[in-house]
């Protein structure tokens, strides 16, 4: 394999590798804008000159070097673009010398003439490259005294994306994105010069279910989303690592808060699963998710209506219901939409504690949603990782898809059904569970089986506890608690903005809802407590430590190993996957 | 029995100063002399004071015939090392696509620091010469954009001084 040397570093890297790839592989950035890892070579923003040369030798071929020892380097006259360069063995990089940096204080000069520095107004602000390299390598100050070149402004290129075109830099990373990633080739330039511009193939638009990428890829703020302009400051918000609850993908994205309320929902970089990307669906949807149509406290029924009370008496009732019927008439729904250690929690408690077989969950298929790409038919995030820590019926015990002719013949009195709803499986179990004795839900959402139920305990949505979710392709995700809830409020230890860190009770943007609500696995224990089984998890962490040691599939598993490795697959959990470097287009987010 | 021996400072006083009255007299010539001098205590809310340019009072929002000048980029309450200030954008139809929906100053927060209009993109935000800032509660302290908003008629003082001493 070639060896160049970058910055008097060695570095050893495939052939063929342009230099920007094997700088990056080894943790140098060199400044780049239209380059992406995931796209082909456009070469078309100038940012990555670098000067390069190669190091002399003489005729039998051995290096030569000058007087203090250093190599003697033949440079080439002109800098060269880091990005469409490949590597050769004897290379020589100089990423920080004065040629360079001439060279990529120029570009940045060259772009920022008709760029039209509305920062103040412009929604990347913060996390913008052209604002990066400014602050590095300009004076701070225009030697342009004539007019800025005017462009349309506010253009609507999909249902989800707003163009400006006096902002864009022309980098075409969007219209690549469109090309090779979206397979929606309608993007392109248009006139030439300084009035270049993008626009949509007349009679197309950009409505790809992945389109809002090219907003993330965007290195400045010429693409942004219509459903978010102006909400937010990124350095407003409170970025937290999560998974995506839309599909059983289980995208991993970073989730912006504000006032405990999620705002914003962005992809996170991770190799095996995303990539780079998200669909558009989960970006949207992800937010109301989190904050819309939540349960806030325990309701109990009283004359036909669901009566907020007390968590005692919630749990006192739900323990007294299932110690007052045979256990082969109980019931045990898990989710696919709560945690490993929710259903961990739960399938013990179904177990050892009610000891009854009848253990299942709901699946939930859409034929509609899968596509190629990211997207896939199976909509909750984890039915696998259910199934694998033990939410199926033991031998005997009755399955979801007969519950409703159960329940009809009474043969079930007590239905406990954690994060889920009924007319999810049918409208026939729907019926059924409305007309079931006791109706124990644990449910984080208003859904119609929580509006049923005789006692509602509410959980902490993905957003509101720690815990893991398993994909579709058996990888064990982590995901970090995103809200603030009654009992637990935000730690130190999350990434917090100066809002969410300062503000004191007294402020006014601390007052968003802190929701009574707790994780599933607390609510499992605490009944199971109540009858008598004595469980000690104290975090979900403990939770997870327990099912390692009594789920084969989660051996050897724990949370740091799912962190550092961005997940760990079921079965291989022995040898996980080398570390790869992480891109990220835009990693200035001051918080 | 030995005898103890002290060191009071009523000891060590001359018989002049222990009768006292040269002291008194001094003190009485002082206050004959005050109260011949001129006087220098404004009556205060009959008499106002008014501040030069740079004087720094409650910050306010510019606002010209056209509308107020912030464009809510945020900046003012990211600056700000008391967070006094919340601001919360909207869109609009004009050229300056953004426009505070909310502007908060929390004058109980604040510190009269000047820091945000210093960092203002837009001269939006300028430090005023309001100096009579009585609060009933602490939410009577939160000014909104309805109090906030000052006519830049009324700064045109503070805004030279800004241009002059601005770099």
């Amino acid at each position: 394999m070639p060896v160049i040397t970058i910055d008097g570093r060695l570095i050893e890297s495939a052939a063929g590798k342009t230099i920007i790839e094997a700088a990056y592989e080894h943790g140098i950035t060199i400044p780049h804008f239209c380059w992406h890892p995931a796209l082909s070579v456009a070469g078309n923003c100038r940012m990555c000159m670098v000067h390069v040369g190669s190091h002399k030798k003489d005729k039998g071929g051995t290096l030569l070097f000058d007087d203090n020892g250093r190599a003697d380097v033949a440079w080439m006259p002109k800098l060269q673009i880091a990005c469409a360069t490949t590597i050769a063995d004897g290379m020589v990089v100089d990423t920080l010398g004065k040629h360079t940096m001439n060279g990529q204080n120029a570009v940045m000069e060259f772009l920022l003439i008709n760029h039209p520095l509305d920062c103040p107004i412009c929604d990347e602000a913060g996390q913008c490259k052209l604002q990066e390299y400014a602050f590095n390598h300009s004076k701070g100050q225009s030697r342009f005294d004539e007019e800025k070149v005017h462009k349309p402004k506010r253009v609507v290129l999909g249902p989800e994306i707003m163009f400006d075109s006096e902002r864009c830099i022309m980098c075409s990373r969007c219209i690549r994105f469109a090309d090779e990633v979206a397979h929606q080739p309608v993007l392109t330039f248009t006139h030439r010069n300084d009035k270049v511009t993008i626009e949509t193939f007349p009679g197309t638009e950009f409505d790809s279910p992945y389109s809002m990428n090219v907003i993330d890829i965007c290195p400045v703020g010429a693409l942004t989303s219509i459903d978010f302009r102006f909400r937010a400051r990124v350095w407003e918000m409170s970025f937290t690592d999560s998974i995506c609850p839309g599909c059983a993908r289980g995208c991993n994205i970073k989730v912006g808060i504000m006032n405990n309320e999620a705002l914003r929902v962005e992809p996170r970089t991770n190799m095996h699963v995303n990539e780079y990307w998200m669909c558009d669906y989960g970006r949207l949807t992800t937010p109301d998710v989190i904050n819309q149509n939540r349960v806030n406290g325990p309701h109990l029924r009283a004359d036909g209506t669901l009566i907020l009370t007390t968590w005692e008496r919630a749990l006192e009732f739900a323990a007294h219901a299932i110690s007052s019927v045979k256990p082969s008439q109980i019931m045990v729904l898990g989710s696919a939409h709560a945690s490993n250690e929710d259903n961990y929690a739960l399938s013990r408690f179904a177990q050892s504690v009610v000891k009854t077989s009848n253990v299942d969950f709901i699946k939930h298929i859409d034929h509609e949603f899968g596509d190629a790409f990211l997207r896939v038919n199976e909509r909750a995030p984890n039915a696998i990782g259910a199934h694998t820590v033990g939410i199926a019926p033991a031998h005997g015990g009755h399955t979801v898809d007969e519950l409703a002719m159960r329940i009809r013949h009474e043969d079930i009195k007590i239905l406990i059904i954690l994060e889920d709803s009924a007319e999810a499986h049918s409208h026939e179990l729907a019926e059924a569970v409305a007309s079931v004795g006791t109706l124990i839900v644990l449910s984080s959402h208003m859904s119609v089986t929580a509006h049923q139920a005789s006692v509602l305990l509410p959980v902490a949505g993905f957003a509101e506890c720690e815990g893991t979710f398993t994909n579709i392709l058996h990888r064990v995700q982590r995901f970090e608690q995103v809200l603030s809830t009654k009992d637990h409020p935000r730690t130190m230890t999350m990434k917090n903005s100066r809002w969410d860190k300062f503000g004191a009770p007294n402020d006014r943007w601390t007052k968003g809802t802190r929701r009574d609500v707790r994780p599933g696995w607390a609510i499992v224990q605490d009944i199971a407590n109540i009858m008598g089984a004595g469980w000690t998890f104290a975090s979900a962490k403990d939770v997870f430590t327990h099912a390692t040691h009594h789920v084969s599939a989660f051996e050897q598993l724990n949370y740091e190993l799912i962190v550092q490795h961005q997940g760990a697959v079921l079965g291989k959990t022995h040898h996980p996957e080398k570390n790869v470097p992480v891109y990220e287009s835009h990693y200035m987010k001051p918080q | 029995m030995a005898t103890v021996k002290t060191n009071t400072e009523a000891q060590r006083l001359s018989f002049w100063e222990r009768i006292y009255l040269p002291a008194i007299a001094k003190g009485m010539g002082l206050t004959l002399r005050q109260m011949i001098r001129p006087k220098f205590t404004r009556q205060y809310p009959e008499q106002r004071w008014n501040p030069e340019g740079s004087y720094r009072g409650r910050p306010v929002l510019v606002l010209e015939e056209d509308g107020e000048r912030c464009v809510a980029c945020g900046l003012c309450s990211r600056v700000c090392p008391a967070l006094a200030i919340e601001v919360r954008a909207a869109e609009t139809n004009g050229v300056k696509e953004r426009y505070p929906a909310l502007f908060e100053i929390n004058m109980v927060r604040c510190i009269f620091c000047g820091f945000c209009e210093e960092v203002c993109p837009e001269e939006a935000i300028v430090m005023s010469k309001d100096y009579e800032l009585v609060f009933g509660s602490q939410e009577e302290a939160i000014l909104g954009k309805d109090k906030l908003l000052v006519p830049i008629s009324q700064l045109r003082e503070r805004l030279e001084f800004l241009r002059q001493w601005r770099g």
